[in-house]
């Protein structure tokens, strides 16, 4: 029998003379020059070369949908009896998840199981839209090539198909807006005897009234993954602006990013407005939907928010035309989310996905209750017409709604990377520790640039 | 004391090695046999994907050789340095605790414990390890969230408002240590009592007589009695430890995101994965890992004389 001891000198032998094999190999590749490390990037237009998978009629369609939509894919089922489908729910993109954007990776490295249709937020479509790697097709199809008619497309709302749109093609279809507006308590409001703000100046002051008459009213909140776009985006900071396809502009130091961070600041100091988010656990019980005054946010507040999440009785929330700021004349205002419905290009029913995409979009027996605001024109009248959307509110929102459709600002661009990943991990942690907004702007745009180079994009400061 | 007999035998290196020596010579072929299912499973599962990384590591994905630039790439990445330093942090927190509490409270349960109230601690203590490590996260979320925690007074006490708060940057590591203590010890007091229970009761007699108190028998005799135990506890927690990747990711997704999305070299590779698409980088940073983990380890087996065989 070999004695263990007796092996130990020949195994050092062996690791101490493949340890120089190794390090004379790395010395030598090193020497040799080698191949670039860096992603190749996809080049050919994909849009041109758009060929359809072998088509199957009448072959089972599978549908990704977040929770908020599966009962619009259920109802479709219901009056499709004959369309096969298999219906999966996932968490839809929602507050900068990636995992749509995983699966769809691993999808094109195995060469199979992508969905028929799914449910995503609009920075999906930037992936989506372009081929994950040389060999891959885009996932997205180009709806406009023989999908969806032009006349369909052309009764979505202006500029609510642009976060669809690359190369000249259309690749997705937009389920609702998000148009920000100014929500408020008219019952609470009334109580109070305050005016309704129509600038960010008389929000500033009202909200330090708030803070003095009645301390622990609210008059906002900072803390949800998608603030950001209620008070940047709408205050036109530059945060996310693409000049290019490949150059974006960061420039937090801004006057308009300046001016919101520092509004917000004494708002945060008077604790008018808080650091937690509207949609973080445990805000529904304290301090409780009641006692939010004012809520600057997108339109699906009303209904989701006020009425699901924070079961405000009827009769008591309103909505205003979004903020200006003294010395502008025509207000700008955010957008918080706006589903799209993305149809795979490797289905091979496309008829039937097709279908389903455009029903979900534009249909009224689905978009009239909706809960959230219709892309599609004709669909949104339905939804402003049906009394239970209306009968919700104190007053009648559907001039405010249609005003904010067309007032959001195009500068806060659909980028590669989720625009909430740096405000949540980055900026509200620094909030929560006490640091006020202005101070920590710099490290907000040193987290959006290294985020923005780290997918490809150029930067620009100025 | 027939029972610390066959636990002697169990976990000695001594005899088996010369009962192996026989049995090869008698039934070779059925020895095979009950290794096989193993050794495919740790090729097709151990080794074939670590000869992947390696291939992926050293190419990029046009197939070309790219020597160690994918290295120098990810080095380079902005994320890469504190993803590193978090799970350095984290490591050297986690195995202070799994190795000096876990040796302490077993030397206590053995040698001051009676044996019945023993056996229903370590029941105990090990019951948290058999909840997935899922599960084990989604119990901790309700701990140390002050609105639906039983122990919220402590939190509020503590300065902790709300999950934002306690959620903070400077905390994580304390918290990732205190999920991965409470999942991962009891299994390790379980272990390390067995490993005392090695211990020739005449040795610890001996030592008795000579006048050691218990404190003193723990320090002299039993601790380094039950020293490669421990050196192979450090080895599998460091290992496990560097490849932490569920609990941050729990948090990251229960958090709304107040927790980056590669706060452990883990979860980086796998956003070069599955969002940049960078399979060849991922697995750059799996490398990385993979020679973290072999250092300590090459480390601690070393010192501690871990595979050496002793012969009585």
């Amino acid at each position: 029998m070999k004695s263990p001891e007796s092996a130990k000198p020949g195994m050092r032998r062996l690791v101490s003379r493949s340890a120089f094999a190794l390090l004379s190999l790395s010395a030598a590749t090193v020497l040799a020059g080698c191949a670039s490390a860096t992603q190749s990037t996809p080049t050919a237009s994909p849009s041109a070369a758009f060929k359809p998978a072998a088509q199957t009629a009448g072959s089972q369609i599978t549908v990704w949908a977040d929770s908020t939509r599966l009962p619009a894919v259920q109802q479709y089922q219901k009056s499709h009896p004959d369309v096969k489908m298999n219906i999966v729910t996932y968490d839809g993109s929602a507050n900068g998840s990636t995992y749509l954007q995983t699966k769809v990776q691993l999808f094109d490295r195995t060469g199979n199981g992508w969905p028929d249709v799914v449910f995503g937020s609009p920075t999906d479509v930037t992936w989506a839209s372009q081929p994950t790697s040389p060999s891959a097709t885009a996932f997205a199809a180009p709806l406009d090539a023989n999908l969806v008619p032009q006349q369909t497309l052309d009764g979505f709302a202006k500029g609510s198909l642009a976060p669809c749109q690359f190369n000249g093609h259309t690749y997705c279809l937009r389920n609702d807006i998000a148009q920000v507006v100014l929500w408020y308590n008219k019952t609470l409001m009334d109580k109070f005897g305050y005016q309704v703000p129509t600038t960010w100046e008389q929000y500033e002051a009202l909200g330090e009234q708030v803070a003095k008459e009645h301390p622990g009213y609210l008059v906002g909140a900072v803390g949800d993954t998608n603030s950001q776009e209620s008070y940047f985006w709408s205050s036109q900071c530059p945060a996310f602006q693409l000049e290019d396809p490949a150059t974006l502009k960061v420039d937090l130091t801004d006057g308009n990013c300046t001016r919101m961070a520092t509004l917000l600041d004494k708002l945060i100091a008077a604790k008018a407005v808080t650091t937690q988010g509207f949609f973080s656990q445990g805000f529904a019980k304290d301090p409780g939907g009641s006692k939010v005054v004012m809520a600057n946010g997108p339109s699906w507040y009303g209904q989701y928010l006020f009425n699901a999440a924070f079961k405000v009785p009827a009769g008591q929330i309103a909505a205003a035309a979004p903020l200006t700021w003294e010395g502008e004349t025509t207000a700008a205002t955010g957008n918080v989310g706006g589903g799209v419905w993305m149809v795979s290009s490797h289905s091979k029913n496309l008829k039937a996905s097709t279908d389903l995409a455009t029903w979900l979009t534009t249909s009224n027996d689905f978009q009239a209750n909706a809960p959230t605001y219709p892309a599609y024109v004709p669909a949104a009248k339905a939804w402003l017409a049906n009394p239970a959307n209306s009968k919700y509110f104190a007053t009648d929102i559907s001039a405010v709604f249609e005003q904010a459709a067309d007032l959001v600002w195009t500068g806060w661009s659909n980028t590669k990377f989720s625009d909430a990943t740096a405000w949540s991990n980055v900026v509200l942690p620094a909030l929560t520790q006490g640091k006020t907004l202005t101070e920590t702007l710099p490290q907000w745009q040193t987290a959006i640039t290294d985020e923005a180079k780290s997918v490809g994009y150029t930067i620009a400061t100025k | 004391m027939t029972a610390l007999n066959t636990g002697h035998e169990a976990v000695s290196s001594v005899t088996p090695v010369r009962r192996r020596a026989t049995t090869r010579r008698r039934a070779g072929l059925a020895g095979y046999l009950f290794v096989s299912g193993y050794a495919i499973l740790l090729l097709a599962f151990g080794i074939f994907p670590t000869v992947y990384a390696f291939f992926l590591a050293l190419t990029n994905d046009r197939g070309q050789f790219t020597g160690l630039n994918q290295f120098i790439k990810v080095a380079q990445d902005y994320r890469f340095a504190p993803a590193f330093l978090n799970i350095s942090l984290y490591l050297v927190m986690w195995l202070l605790s799994v190795v000096v509490l876990t040796v302490v409270v077993a030397i206590v349960l053995r040698s001051r414990m009676r044996p019945r109230l023993s056996a229903i601690f370590r029941f105990l203590y090990y019951l948290p390890g058999a909840l997935a490590g899922v599960a084990s996260v989604l119990v901790w979320l309700f701990m140390l969230d002050p609105a639906v925690s039983p122990v919220s007074w402590l939190l509020r006490s503590l300065g902790f408002a709300d999950f934002a708060a306690v959620l903070s940057p400077g905390d994580l590591p304390v918290i990732l240590v205190l999920i991965a203590f409470w999942t991962g010890a009891g299994g390790w007091i379980v272990v390390m009592y067995g490993a005392l229970n090695n211990i020739p009761d005449e040795v610890l007699e001996a030592a008795r007589t000579d006048g050691a108190g218990p404190w003193k028998t723990a320090w002299h005799i039993q601790i380094p009695m039950i020293r490669k135990w421990i050196a192979y506890m450090a080895i599998l927690a460091f290992a496990g430890g560097t490849q932490l990747f569920v609990e941050p990711q729990m948090l990251q997704t229960a958090s709304l995101g107040r927790v980056s999305p590669t706060w452990s070299p883990n979860q980086l590779a796998y956003v070069y994965a599955f969002q940049h698409g960078d399979f060849n980088g991922a697995a750059a940073i799996s490398i990385f890992l993979l020679a973290l983990g072999l250092i300590c380890a090459a480390l601690l087996v070393t010192r501690s004389d871990l595979f050496k065989v002793d012969e009585s």
